[in-house]
């Protein structure tokens, strides 16, 4: 593999693994959701997600050549070769962390799929754009959530002013921008996350403050995810997710 | 999410308070095409956003539709079992209802 096909290789699988593990995590709640209605939109999220990872998977295994497809890197990877940010691994918590956490994840990922709208990659423009309608509605349905539990009742405004203050610290990393997204940058293939953070900081900030929320002052952030150094959450999930295709490999059904 | 309509003119918002705590809203779903709305059942809600998001991921996730109309299902007036006979009698009776004596010109097509 070619260092600029490497680089391609990396970014393109930064993108799919954050949708991949975010909507593994998101359907977990299949069954368990408050109401019969939000179990079938956040399944319909995860889906959202979870098709968007495939066709990224997908591109990043053309670009790396070397035979791996979408399945391939989705099951029989560890969890120390996985690229998502800290953020989307993270346990599902309540109902509060997770639609936080989907807020913070799906603004971030809009500002993203619309700048790749215009990559020099054919394929990753156009799943790009398939992707920025499906993401418009999750950045909808998760800002009304969070305006209605932070403006509810006590509990509510209390559980979700914890899942801010305990996710804030995860926020960072996506906007962290290294050698890897420089390069994606430069090529035309990507786009620097770092040039995101403005504007997802103006979106985020009005809905927690239309939402009675508060961000933490603590200026310190988590990170590692992008270089392979997860939490310990991220190994526990990938058993369960891996397990049918490592116990049967090659299975069709 | 609930199937029933209302048939009835009892608020069905309080009458299904049992299997949740948020109102019924009524769904109507214009299919493309320029076809009307139509009916295609209920779900719970806390708001009107609330109802057409809920609505949407119900029943218009195949795009099945173009347009989404919700409304709460406590503003429904519906006629009622009784109402059967008076209602909808097809005055069978009243021969000149159905405009069945008319002779349709050749070359008109039915």
């Amino acid at each position: 593999m070619t260092a600029v096909a490497s680089t391609g290789f990396e970014y393109v699988l930064r993108l799919g693994d954050d949708r991949l593990v975010l909507g593994h995590r998101l359907s977990e709640w299949c069954g368990h959701a408050p109401i019969l209605e939000e179990d079938i939109a956040l399944a319909n999220i995860a889906l959202d997600l979870i098709g968007q990872a495939t066709l990224l998977l997908g591109l990043a295994g053309k670009i790396e050549g070397t035979g791996r497809d979408a399945d391939a890197l989705a099951y029989l990877r560890d969890a120390i070769d996985f690229r998502n940010a800290l953020l989307v691994e993270l346990p599902k918590g309540d109902f509060g962390v997770t639609i936080v956490r989907q807020l913070f994840f799906s603004v971030f990922a809009l500002l993203q799929a619309e700048a790749l709208q215009r990559s020099s990659n054919g394929e990753l423009a156009g799943i790009a754009a398939k992707a920025v309608k499906e993401l418009r509605y999750h950045v909808r349905h998760t800002a009304d959530w969070v305006l209605k539990l932070g403006g509810g009742t006590d509990e509510s405004h209390r559980r979700t002013q914890t899942a801010v203050d305990d996710l804030w610290r995860y926020t960072g990393e996506l906007f962290l921008g290294d050698d890897i997204d420089r390069a994606a940058a430069a090529s035309g293939l990507g786009v620097d996350p770092s040039t995101l953070e403005k504007p997802w900081q103006t979106t985020v900030r009005d809905v927690l403050g239309r939402a009675g929320l508060t961000i933490p002052e603590s200026p310190y952030m988590q990170r590692g995810g992008r270089t392979g150094r997860h939490t310990e959450h991220l190994g526990h999930m990938l058993t369960e997710m891996q397990i049918l295709a490592r116990s049967h490999p090659g299975a069709s059904w | 999410m609930a199937n029933e309509t209302s048939t009835s003119r009892t608020d069905t918002s309080t009458a299904t308070a049992g299997d949740s705590q948020w109102p019924l809203w009524e769904v109507f779903v214009q299919p493309p095409g320029g076809e009307p709305h139509e009916h295609a059942g209920s779900v719970h809600a806390v708001d009107a956003e609330s109802a057409l998001q809920n609505a949407r991921d119900v029943y218009a996730r195949r795009g099945e539709a173009v347009n989404i109309w919700v409304v709460r299902s406590s503003q429904i007036t519906a006629s009622t079992p009784e109402d059967m006979g008076p209602f909808f009698d097809p005055g069978n009776d009243k021969p000149y209802r159905h405009p069945q004596f008319y002779k349709v010109p050749r070359g008109i097509r039915m």
